[in-house]
């Protein structure tokens, strides 16, 4: 019988199937290749029109290609339909098909710009397997920027790492962390390993699996709070990447620095790519101009 | 953006910062033959600007690199400094 993976995220695609594409004046994409997820997002006259997220595999050219192909699915739309493309996150010089590969942190800005509003001045973009504070203008255009040291604490593939331990699904991570009658001491911050071997030892002790969750998500909060305050959080702050959809994590980060995140209604994942497919316009308009 | 360059050690941490927002506008880059070494290089940047950078080769050894320009004593103008007439480049130390 096979295992259950207990981190395997949802993967989906979505596409507006209200908007007719044919016809309009500017097909843009944007392909976030990171280093445990990657998304395509493809816009239409600036407007959201499809996207896919999927889990990054071993190739990233063709990691590329599936998310691509995936969000292109039942749109009656190819790649050649496609104006402009940009390729961005970890994996973004091997995105065969790009027309350009643009950082990350200026694609998350953006997108987070877009998915937040004018008014975000600081973006954590909480990844796959590296976090970022970003500082950005009005335009989304990034002016500061910080990264985390390089350890998954504080990222996607710690928590998947305890979501395998626990025997919990990824998604519900969020809500049992709240079925604490006390806030836990946070576990190790220092450390995926660390944290799992202090979570195995709790879990000897008879501490129930939901406050060992409630103890990492605290911990990191902490570890991602501390990366805030080194280059300072200023209003509005948003909360981008996959943990962004934790809740169990956000409000924590909340109750830490004592500032509410915007809240959106679309997949926070999705950000990096829908930077992408906005500087993807911006540039195809720019070379018509020329 | 403000790109920081350098590094770290037991007595602190050092940057050259260059500002990119007034590189933008500069057309002199007097960057590239103001500092002896040849560290700085123009380039395009993701929002199509361009703007000038430490070159990568140079990235990591910013300490022995900048050392000829940073006596301990009498220490005189920086060289990259005043010929960056954007006033774009700052150095922490």
């Amino acid at each position: 019988m096979a295992e259950k993976e207990f981190w395997r995220w949802k993967e989906y695609n979505w596409h507006d199937e209200s908007t007719d594409w044919n016809g309009c004046d500017t097909i843009t994409a944007g392909v976030d290749v990171g280093s445990v997820s990657s998304q395509a997002v493809i816009m239409v006259d600036g407007k959201l029109y499809a996207f896919a997220s999927t889990r990054t595999g071993s190739d990233s050219p063709e990691s590329a290609h599936k998310a691509m192909k995936w969000a292109l699915e039942d749109t009656g739309m190819t790649l050649d339909d496609i104006h402009y493309k940009v390729g961005t996150g970890y994996g973004r010089v091997n995105v065969p098909f790009a027309d350009r590969a643009i950082t990350e942190i200026a694609c998350h800005a953006r997108g987070g710009n877009h998915m937040y509003g004018s008014s975000v001045r600081t973006i954590l973009d909480m990844g796959g397997q590296d976090c970022k504070a970003i500082h950005c203008d009005e335009r989304g255009k990034v002016t500061n920027f910080l990264m985390n040291d390089k350890c998954a604490a504080g990222t996607g593939r710690g928590m998947e790492v305890f979501a395998d331990l626990l025997s919990v699904p990824i998604e519900d991570i969020g809500d049992l962390s709240f079925q604490v009658e006390k806030e836990p001491p946070p576990v190790s911050s220092t450390c995926v390993v660390f944290a799992k071997s202090e979570a195995s030892g709790l879990l000897r002790k008879g501490w129930p699996k939901n406050k060992v969750i409630a103890a990492y998500c605290n911990a990191m909060a902490h570890r991602v709070v501390s990366l805030l305050e080194r280059i300072g959080v200023e209003k509005d702050f948003a909360i981008t990447g996959g943990i962004g959809k934790n809740m169990g994590v956000v409000k924590r980060i909340e109750g830490e620095l004592g500032i509410e995140a915007l809240k959106t209604n679309s997949d926070t994942q999705i950000a990096g790519a829908l930077g992408g497919a906005l500087f993807g316009k911006a540039l195809l308009e720019k070379s018509r101009k020329k | 953006m403000k790109a920081n360059y350098g590094y770290m050690d037991g007595s602190g941490e050092f940057y050259i910062t260059i500002d990119t927002d007034l590189c933008i506008e500069c057309a002199d880059h007097g960057c590239l033959e103001g500092c002896p070494k040849g560290m700085f290089a123009i380039i395009t940047d993701d929002y199509d600007d361009e703007v000038a950078e430490i070159k990568g080769e140079f990235r990591k050894k910013i300490k022995y690199d900048c050392a000829d320009c940073k006596p301990v004593a009498d220490r005189p103008p920086l060289p990259c400094v005043e010929a960056c007439t954007a006033g774009a480049i700052v150095h922490s130390w």
